[in-house]
């Protein structure tokens, strides 16, 4: 054929792209295809692709979309956590002359992928996933301001990450460390298409990323229950606020930068070139400029969780609420103005360097707060050591630890002899596992029998509990002490053999977390299959403070029959301390946004724009372009948007959490 | 638990060497002790922290029924004074100590003392040396002796060397733990860095930011000699076969992975010069002139014409699929090079070599065709397909 019509059709997309030649990635694609072909069977032969598509794949349910970004998150981690693996098997093996196993091809597109995933695809979808399910039962409100957008803003999130998977088996990904500094990211030094995968993975997840942000402040600032005032929401509705708010400024932050690489890329301007004034620089300031709140945005939701759980499970009302909000809001603010601590080594000079080193450390003066109002809800209190206390507890040990080499790094001079070192990888794995990981765990186990109605298995995991808070201290403290001895991050082989222990070590941690994942996975199975043994009837397992427990496990559509009314921060013990009776009659037809297929169909559209942009088939991206404008359009015209629940539903559904709950108080 | 599990490798620790606590330059000194003291001022509250942590943990536990329990405590205005006051005032310390740190040890700044019981003297004039980050490659430029070096640093013990840094295509981050912090080498950006060695010894140096494929193999011995050994070493140099011209950079800067050490006897004067203002190319206007001309008005509307066709930028460059051809702005400020000018015979732009596929080969390194590696505007290299 014609190789000009062929180019045309194809782009640069040909045979050579697929990794034929790689057999870790040919085995792998075994796995996963069949893995696919075998859940591709059994969701066909159960006939379960109209039940998908009609109750999950369209719905506006932010229970559901919450639960769908818990299961994107998970997946993803098992990816991501594949990678790490990798790394740590090449670093522990690639001494003494030994190259490892891993070319520099791959292995650098490994540790690219790894951090792109864990940040992106994995903390970003649980805590957004964690935030759309509980916010807006915490505030006692039916769903999110914007249903379908809510569930648009997720398909996104899943466009994102399948144009990242992709990538695994069709071309390459970014060989350029997760932020893709040019010039390294520049076509001149990138031509292949891993920076292009980079930059629309992130673009397509970035929209949904925002949209899902502008969604959950508005849901918090318009939807909260009479009575409910800021002063009165919980704390985890406060941080997912002030997350959301840090979400919509700063991504768009982002997108704007990813949109002039991509310029530089596509059609040769010169923003972050070398040549023709172009400044490379300019991109690591703008991406840090959202990359030091994309941190706070991980972290915050985390202590809200801690500060849920800590006070339910000291059996306490939180100590020093007002400070707490405080802290957050100063956390939120203080998170812009640091973000040049990610590069003093750029030579900034020394005022500019001590400023941004000052305002780091000051952000350690709530942060610790936080970390003492925390004690002292425990102090004085009946502490149950459930899963979601012992996660919280682990945290507090752990994160301080990483707080201090924190603020240490953020000392411009110490900065110096530390930077890009393992000793920098150590401190933020410190903070993001120790933190934002440990809080979706403890959250996850918190919340589970909310959205079940059976709680998580305590034997596995509590095993789980074990494994990855061991396996994290032997993955991540002989880095510590290898940033020490001055070894840097990235590299794919060494040549002093006196590191080596050390690599082994951390490799044998990250084995550790493999069986801490692995018993994770085990603890949603058992529970799964003792689902009646673990049942919940009352739809407050832990004797719970906040709105959401007021309500069933799993909670109706509607969520709340009748709005419920605030009078204290903690409102749910408040009413179970009141004697609150639970109304059972005089219920109305509730108003319900439909399901609607249209997110899936636009997130597909852009993703397959993504893809076409990518490999340079220009006719499939503006094919794919138009068809989304068309639909977004044509959406518009679709007036079926909502729908009621009839009263006499509302009242079958009440009747029988009534005789639920009647028969669990009798035995 | 977490202290148990860290016993065994106590053990382990003693047989290590952390370069960075125990260094052998006076700045590295310093900046250990800032690490240090830091982090002692922390653990005043880390520590206690940590503690409470445990023991409230183990106090009010749910099964413990003679500790104390207020379910409706939740407020003391006297432990919020101290929870926000504690952490206030140790960050009040410490941000004086890193606002006096900051600008002592700043890179840029000329050392004031070659070890803390030595005073700076006038006799020690400081040794410059140009650093260029290559691809995968460290050059040292001695511009007091004309000698260069490439994956070699030697200095001699108590002398201030004072570096300057840039980089050739991609940015690195110039960083010998044993001397001093690290700090970027960015292409057509200068940074700085004052170090003195106080010991003699050979330690590693490397980049400290992933650069591409090539990066860990992109580190160099740092020699800290005594004077008469470091006489010795220029000696060696200067007995060397090597020179470093124009055309010889060009050809050196392209992409190779552990390099060997190679000296060179003598090095274009102006070579570094050229370098960061990316202009070694013959033809290419420098981006000082550049910036000259623009600081007084710019050249107008004939400054978008002073461009000619790049028919190649480094080793790789290839055009954006949509933008126009890839040009560079042509120099104009003497008649020399004017008279060397490339031709202006507009040539194709590079083929777009194949893409390369996951699995297949990385490009090759040295070039695979002699015929290609001549540089010269004008000459289309033959792509390496």
């Amino acid at each position: 054929m014609n190789p000009d019509l062929v180019k045309m059709i194809f782009g640069r997309l040909n045979l050579e792209a697929l990794p034929l030649h790689e057999p870790i990635l040919v085995g792998t694609f075994a796995v996963v295809a069949t893995g696919g072909l075998a859940l591709f069977a059994i969701v066909t032969y159960f006939r379960l692709w109209t039940y998908l598509w009609r109750e999950w794949f369209t719905t506006v349910d932010h229970k559901r979309i919450g639960i769908m970004y818990m299961i994107l998150g998970i997946v993803m981690l098992l990816r991501g956590f594949a990678d790490a693996l990798m790394m740590r098997l090449q670093q522990a093996i690639a001494f003494n002359g030994s190259d490892g196993y891993l070319p520099a091809h791959h292995y650098d597109q490994v540790f690219t992928a790894h951090g792109v995933i864990m940040i992106f695809f994995v903390a970003m979808p649980l805590v957004t996933g964690l935030m759309n399910y509980v916010v807006p039962l915490q505030i006692g409100a039916r769903d999110v301001s914007f249903p379908f957008l809510n569930n648009f803003s997720f398909w996104m999130t899943v466009g994102g990450a399948v144009l990242v998977m992709m990538s695994l088996f069709v071309g390459e990904f970014a060989r350029t460390g997760w932020l893709a500094y040019p010039p390294l990211s520049n076509i001149g030094y990138s031509p292949d298409v891993g920076v292009d995968y980079y930059i629309w993975g992130l673009q397509v997840a970035g929209v949904g990323t925002t949209l899902s942000g502008i969604n959950l402040v508005c849901t918090i600032v318009k939807l909260r229950a009479p009575g409910m005032t800021m002063m009165k929401m919980p704390v985890f509705t406060w941080t997912s606020l002030c997350t959301n708010v840090l979400i919509v400024a700063s991504f768009p932050v982002l997108t704007a930068v990813l949109a002039l690489l991509s310029l530089d890329r596509y059609v040769g301007t010169n923003f972050f070139t070398n040549d023709f004034g172009g400044n490379p620089m300019m991109y690591v300031n703008l991406i840090w400029i959202w990359g030091h709140p994309e941190v706070y945005i991980l972290v915050l939701p985390a202590f809200g969780i801690f500060s849920e759980v800590t006070a339910t499970f000291s059996g306490k009302r939180l100590f020093g609420y007002t400070s707490m909000v405080y802290a957050t809001v100063v956390i939120t603010i203080l998170s812009y103005l640091v973000w040049l601590h990610h590069f003093f080594t750029m030579g900034s000079g020394a005022s500019v360097n001590s400023f941004f080193g000052i305002t780091t450390m000051i952000i350690s003066i709530p942060t610790g707060a936080k970390m003492f109002n925390w004690l002292f809800t425990m102090y004085r209190g009946r502490i149950r050591f459930e899963l979601p206390m012992m996660w919280t507890v682990a945290f507090m040990l752990t994160f301080v630890i990483g707080g201090m080499t924190g603020v240490l790094l953020a000392v411009p001079p110490a900065d110096f002899v530390l930077h890009n070192s393992l000793f920098l990888i150590a401190h933020f794995h410190n903070v993001i596992i120790g933190g934002v990981l440990f809080g979706l765990f403890a959250g996850i186990n918190y919340w589970f029998p909310k959205a079940f109605g059976f709680r998580l298995d305590p034997f596995w995991g509590k095993l789980s509990f074990w494994f990855w808070v061991s396996g994290f201290y032997f993955a991540f403290m002989p880095l510590y002490v290898l940033g020490l001895m001055g070894v840097t991050r990235r590299l794919r082989v060494f040549d002093d053999p006196s590191l080596q222990i050390w690599f082994v070590i951390a490799a044998f941690g990250a084995f550790l977390i493999l069986l801490g994942i692995g018993a994770m996975l085990m603890q949603f199975a058992v529970s799964i299959l003792r689902r009646e043994q673990l049942k919940d009837t009352t739809g407050d397992p832990w004797n719970a403070r906040t709105l959401e427990w007021a309500t069933s496990s799993p909670p109706p559509d509607y969520n709340f029959a009748f709005t419920p009314v605030v009078y204290d921060n903690d409102a749910w013990w408040d009413m179970k301390r009141r004697g609150y009776k639970r109304p059972l009659g005089g219920f109305k037809p509730i108003h319900m946004p439909s399901n609607t297929g249209t997110g899936i169909i636009l997130a597909g559209f852009a993703t397959v724009m993504g893809f076409a942009l990518i490999w340079y088939i220009w006719w499939l991206a503006a094919v794919s372009f138009v068809a989304l404008l068309a639909v977004a359009i044509g959406h518009t015209f679709n007036y079926h948007r909502d729908f009621h629940i009839p009263a006499d539903e509302v009242v079958r559904t009440e009747d029988a959490r009534t005789r639920v709950l009647a028969a669990g108080a009798q035995t | 638990m977490k202290l148990l599990a860290l016993l065994p490798f106590a053990a382990l620790l003693g047989g290590c060497d952390f370069v960075v606590l125990a260094p052998a330059g006076d700045i590295a000194a310093q900046q250990r002790d800032l690490v240090v003291i830091s982090t002692v001022l922390m653990l005043i509250i880390v520590l206690p922290v940590m503690a409470l942590t445990i023991f409230f943990a183990w106090r009010y536990r749910q099964s413990n029924t003679q500790a104390p329990y207020e379910p409706d405590w939740d407020h003391s205005t006297q432990l919020e004074l101290v929870i926000w006051s504690a952490p206030l005032l140790i960050i009040i310390c410490l941000g004086a100590l890193t606002w006096m740190g900051t600008h002592l040890l700043d890179p840029y700044r000329s050392l004031g003392r070659i070890a803390a019981d030595k005073p700076i003297e006038s006799k020690d004039a400081p040794l410059n040396v140009e650093v260029v980050a290559l691809d995968w490659k460290w050059l040292f430029i001695y511009p007091d002796y004309g000698v260069a070096a490439v994956n070699e640093l030697a200095a001699p013990v108590d002398r201030p060397i004072r570096f300057r840094i840039t980089a050739s295509s991609v940015m690195n981050s110039f960083y010998i733990p044993a001397l001093a912090g690290q700090i970027y080498a960015m292409p057509g950006m200068e940074t700085k860095l004052h170090a003195v060695a106080n010991k003699p010894g050979t330690f590693r140096g490397f980049s400290a930011n992933y650069s591409g494929a090539g990066f860990s193999g992109m580190h160099f011995e740092f020699k800290s000699l005594s004077n008469a050994d470091f006489d010795k070493w220029i000696a060696t140099a200067k007995a060397s076969s090597n020179m470093l011209g124009r055309t010889d950079y060009l050809q050196l800067e392209r992409p190779s992975e552990n390099d060997p050490v190679r000296l060179y006897r003598s090095v274009d004067r102006d070579l570094y010069k050229a370098i960061l203002n990316m202009c070694v190319e013959p033809g290419k206007m420098c981006m000082s002139e550049m910036m000259a001309i623009d600081a007084k008005g710019g050249l107008g509307r004939e400054g978008f014409n002073n461009t000619l066709p790049l028919t190649y930028d480094k080793y790789a460059r290839r055009g954006a699929p949509l933008g126009s051809e890839p040009t560079f702005v042509a120099g104009i400020c003497s008649m020399d090079e004017i008279k060397d000018a490339p031709s202006r015979e507009v040539t194709a732009p590079l083929d777009l070599t194949p893409l390369r596929g996951f699995g297949l080969k990385r490009p090759p390194f040295s070039p695979a065709h002699p015929s290609s590696t001549s540089l010269l505007l004008g000459q289309r290299p033959k792509s390496e397909s």
